[in-house]
């Protein structure tokens, strides 16, 4: 018999697609979950490492004798020599072990660095001062236009791009921007690296179990077969920990050479300056639209950087997701002396957005027009799913009561110095799945196990792949014990762009498929029937139309004989399968209240219309998605990475001065999950990233409204609002 | 942090034996919440830490006639519950603006008069001086001082309390190790502003405690304390104003306005009480009041809008201490 691989009818699920709590929920709540950084074997030593203090500088020497007589130091190392440029603050130039807290601290403290200082640059809001500093890249773009020269003109682009504007109804222009953040792992990255017989474990923070043990094997000259990483658990990556990094190589060799667990995690200072940031972006925005706003060309020059080396906002989210026949777009890349930018949770996305649909939204405010018809209206310029886009912009007008609380920008009633404000975006992920696999065990006994080198985020991927197989098997989540964390176990996806959920599923449920394809095929045997006819529910195999002709699972998983059956599952996610796809829509609405006198800005209520195919756990999916734009509030109105002007210091590279909103500053969360069954029928699409995309625009945009004013660059601090108020005076 | 010697005295003639006249060598613990991140970053490295925790004298809370005098080591939570401190709302406002249960509960009020700068630069091992004012002046000012800047000190007082507590008129009892070493003086004299880097932003010297603070009854004057604040966490507000006023037939007859965040030291503004003598407390008034405050401002480059903060929040609470509606949040 063929394995179909499906998802059984929304009307004939158990489990799938229910509201269920983390399987390893009271694990997390009750401190049980041990973490990385809660790791402490017999023995272990504690390292820690040493930034440097200046942005850019050569270093002329590390001189580490007085720390090496620290007592209790084991080892001080420089991890620079003399001549080796550094490029961002807190670049790591020493480590030291020792066995106390107190005594690393010491040694680090006696530490003698000599610099040779260099010019810094980090004013990459200023372009025409990354000009002048040759810290500007040259510039790349695409122009796309409709027309196409009649002869050799070869001006004919300016000359259309011209003629666009002048016939254009209306034409707006604007400077937005959004400023860099951190991702401010409350775990911050880092291992307890065990060295033991010629083998290595790593309990490293990661994002990508099966993917990191191979990159320890160089530096410690073994072959991968002998190291083991281990993650239950990880406290926040959010794009920042796919690699082992230098630091968690460098405590692996510590460990071998000391000959005892070492333990380095990253101080909080140094998690913000080195491991992980995501670019600003800065744009210039002209566009013109026809009297309905329907925009008809767009122009825009963005800059942005991603440190020293890394790469900026690539052009192709400018603009983003409603993009017109007709457009010409620039990007410039700064370099500035900060550490590489890493992935942030939908990586260039969030910027995209702040600094285009902040402008379509403009053009809204400058015909006074209502934003939602505008934006209603541009998708005719989105390419995929603008169907889904016009359905999810209903719910979620209905949920805020746009109509009723929307007026013309600016024109709103006054309460005092208080005024208030809606506004939108809109976003797009892909969230498909990649290739990945897993064992899964059904025990004689009647116990079931999985096996899977996939790591949990804090987001449910053991409660998702409980799920998909108890759906699978007819039982209850519960009876479905989940491995996953080592690298030892079946290599499965890493966690980042929203792929875990495909990745896992599909695997699971193909593998499971396959098992219970097996599982029927003995009760088919015993009970003389054909395999066709059974289904597995109810917590047994069971005749499709007389539930009473069957067995109990655990009767059935007596067949088995005396061992296990181990089947292998290989989810490969493609166009063709029905378990998983990839690409979602997504709204969201934000409502606000802004104090003019203080430019304080207050959430009153959010609203997230969210499509991701097929729901394997509402409730985990709901919190995805209140988390996402918790963390996209912090991003609009709070975070920012702040870096002297000068010498190039992390200013606010500690908890304490690196802002971020409480409670009281998140206001009425309101999330509602799109899935009608066209939407269903598209299978598993993973969640994670687009949630945090739209924020940033909409509570611009809502900010906008309610002040008449654009407030172009995020965060929205009092300041920023503010200075913005002033300027505008003036 | 470095290793230390810790001495749990348990009275004040104990502590004061353990204190170091030498600066830097000793350093007073309260409820920890600022000294154990100073040590940590090895912002403060003393050999030995003092806990006034057992000190049983400064634990205390009396009121009477004279008003309340309130123990160094009496923590916040405990003054805001107090049923003395209902006269005070200005007090209450402020505990109440530091939204963080646990600096409310751990922290105490000795502690949050002596707490050091915020200042980033001093922070990151700078000294409180920021080398000199020039890493400050030429570097991001965005939460630094606009008043009483123009020397090398230009970092903002934290203490979230001392601005009511001056507005209230309030008196602090500091000692030291000779009998004749205490004194009873004015709370803003214990705050000043440091001109060279071997001075403190307190008037204490090394081996001085602050023992109690004395509020004097609250009689006629309304008080009240208004905070700008960016979000609803425990970060300090980017502008304060406290003021205590008695109105006599519906004019203000006396006046003390006082600013946190905005200089080395609480900051009284005599300009902005000035303004508002003789006069009612209306919007109009209330915002003149602001006016006169910041006419002698004198911001650094990015601190502009701090100007308006303030504006806004001598408005805000002198309206509030007349019980009239502020507008805002």
């Amino acid at each position: 018999m063929a394995v179909e691989y499906t998802w059984p009818p929304r009307d004939q699920t158990s489990v799938l697609g229910g509201s269920h709590n983390k399987v390893d929920g009271t694990a997390k709540c009750t401190g049980a979950a041990k973490y990385s950084y809660d790791i402490n074997p017999d023995q272990m030593l504690l390292a820690r490492a040493l930034g440097c203090p200046h942005a850019h500088c050569k270093i002329k020497s590390i001189d580490t004798s007085a720390a090496s007589k620290v007592k209790g130091v084991h080892l001080a190392r420089a991890l620079k020599k003399p001549g080796d440029e550094i490029r961002w603050q807190g670049d790591l130039v020493a480590v030291v072990v020792g066995e106390t807290e107190g005594a690393v601290a010491e040694g680090l403290a006696a530490i003698k660095g000599d610099y040779e200082l260099l010019e810094v640059f980090v004013n990459e809001e200023d372009l025409k001062a990354a000009e002048a500093a040759k810290r500007a890249d040259k510039s790349g773009g695409k122009v796309q236009l409709q027309n196409e020269p009649e002869d050799e003109n070869k001006d004919f682009e300016n000359q259309e791009i011209e003629r666009l504007f002048k016939e254009a109804a209306v034409v707006v222009e604007g400077y937005y921007g959004i400023r860099a953040i951190t991702h401010m792992c409350l775990e911050p990255h880092g291992s307890t690296c065990d060295w033991r017989d010629g083998k290595l474990t790593a309990h490293l923070s990661t994002q990508n179990v099966s993917g990191t043990a191979g990159q320890f094997a160089g530096p410690l000259k073994i072959t991968t077969d002998d190291i083991t990483v281990h993650c239950d658990y990880i406290g926040g990556g959010f794009g920042s920990k796919f690699s082992a990094d230098s630091w968690g190589t460098k405590c692996a060799e510590l460990s071998k050479e000391l000959n005892r667990p070492v333990k380095l995690m990253l101080d909080r200072d140094l998690e913000l300056k080195n491991a992980g940031n995501r670019p600003s972006g800065f744009a210039n925005v002209k566009i013109g639209a026809d009297d309905q706003g329907v925009i008809t060309i767009w122009d825009s020059h963005h800059w942005s950087t991603g440190g020293f080396g890394g790469g900026s906002v690539p052009q192709d989210v400018m603009p983003y997701v409603i993009v017109p026949p007709n457009f010409r777009r620039r990007v410039t890349n700064v370099k500035t002396n900060t550490a590489a930018a890493r992935a942030w949770r939908a990586p260039n996305h969030p910027q995209g957005s702040a600094m285009s649909q902040t402008a379509i939204d403009d053009v809204a405010a400058k015909l006074g027009l209502d934003s939602y018809d505008v934006f209603l209206r541009n998708l005719v310029n989105v390419k995929d799913r603008g169907d889904v886009y016009a359905e999810e912009m209903k719910i979620a007008a209905k949920l805020i009561d746009w109509k009723a609380k929307w007026h013309p920008h600016g024109k709103g009633p006054a309460q005092g110095s208080i005024v208030t404000g809606l506004g939108m975006a809109i976003h797009t992920w892909g969230g498909g799945g990649v290739p990945s696999g897993c064992l899964i065990k059904i025990h004689p006994d009647g116990g079931v196990e999985s096996f899977a080198a996939s790591q949990d985020l804090g987001t449910g991927t053991r409660t998702v792949i409980a799920i998909v197989l108890a759906e699978t098997f007819g039982l209850p989540v519960s009876a479905i014990k989940v491995n996953i964390g080592s690298s030892k176990l079946p290599a499965s996806s890493p966690s980042g762009g929203s792929i875990t959920v495909a990745s896992v599923s599909e695997s699971h449920r193909h593998g499971g498929l396959d098992a219970l394809a097996q599982m029927k095929k003995l009760v088919a045997e015993k009970l003389k029937v054909e395999a066709d006819s059974l289904v597995a529910k109810d917590g047994r195999i069971r005749d499709k139309s007389d539930p009473s002709k069957g067995l109990s699972w655990k009767e059935a998983c007596s067949l088995l004989g005396m061992n296990a059956l181990e089947v292998k599952g290989r989810g490969a996610p493609s166009p063709k399968s029905k378990l998983s796809s990839s690409g979602v829509a997504g709204v969201q609405m934000a409502e606000v209240a802004v104090d003019r006198e203080t430019g304080v800005v207050k959430m009153k209520k959010f609203v997230a219309v969210q499509d991701m195919g097929l729901v394997v756990n509402r409730k985990t999916a709901e919190s995805q998605i209140y988390g996402a734009m918790i963390m996209g509030i912090a991003g609009a109105l709070f975070e920012e990475r702040i870096l002297d002007p000068k010498t190039g210091a992390f200013l606010n590279a500690e908890i304490a001065d690196y802002r971020l909103p409480r409670l009281g500053d998140i206001g009425e969360l309101v999330v509602e999950i799109y899935e009608p069954d066209s939407e269903r029928a598209r299978g598993v699409i993973g969640l994670g990233e687009p949630p945090v995309i739209s924020p940033g625009a909409a509570i611009s945009n809502a900010v906008c409204n309610a002040l008449g004013v654009r407030v172009g660059v995020l965060p929205l601090t009092p300041k920023q609002v503010l200075d913005t108020l002033k300027a505008r005076k003036a | 942090m470095k290793a230390f010697e810790y001495a749990a005295p348990r009275s004040e003639q104990e502590a004061l034996e353990f204190l170091s006249a030498d600066r830097g060598r000793t350093e007073v613990l309260a409820g920890g919440t600022d000294l154990l991140g100073l040590m940590k970053k090895l912002i403060v490295t003393p050999d030995r830490v003092v806990s006034l925790r057992q000190v049983g004298s400064l634990h205390t809370i009396d009121a009477d006639s004279q008003g309340l005098r309130v123990g160094a080591m009496v923590t916040l939570e405990e003054l805001l519950d107090h049923p003395a401190s209902a006269q005070y709302p200005a007090v209450q406002q402020a505990i109440r603006s530091i939204s963080s249960q646990q600096l409310q509960s751990q922290g105490t009020l000795g502690g949050e008069l002596c707490q050091r700068p915020r200042c980033w630069y001093f922070r990151d091992g700078h000294g409180l001086l920021a080398e000199s004012g020039t890493a400050i002046a030429e570097g991001d000012n965005r939460y630094h001082a606009i008043f009483g800047n123009s020397g090398p000190a230009k970092f903002v007082c934290p203490s979230r309390l001392a601005p009511a507590l001056i507005a209230l008129g309030a008196r602090v009892r500091v000692i030291g190790p000779n009998a004749e070493d205490e004194t009873v003086m004015p709370l803003e004299h214990l705050f000043r502003t440091p001109k060279h880097d071997q001075q403190r932003e307190h008037s204490l010297a090394p081996d001085q405690i602050v023992a109690q603070i004395l509020l004097p009854p609250v009689g006629e004057r309304g008080n009240a304390s208004y905070e700008v604040r960016h979000g609803a966490g425990p970060e300090y507000p980017l502008v304060a104003a406290a003021a205590t006023i008695v109105a006599i037939g519906g004019v203000v007859s006396e006046a003390r306005i006082v600013l946190g965040q905005v200089a080395p030291t609480p900051w009284i503004s005599a300009e902005a009480a000035a303004s508002i003598i003789s006069l009612p407390v209306n919007e109009e008034t209330a915002g003149a009041a602001g006016d006169a405050a910041v006419s002698v401002a004198t911001p650094l480059s990015h601190n502009e809008y701090k100007v308006q903060l303030v504006r806004v929040a001598v408005k805000r609470a002198l309206l509030l201490a007349a019980g009239l509606e502020t507008g805002g949040f």
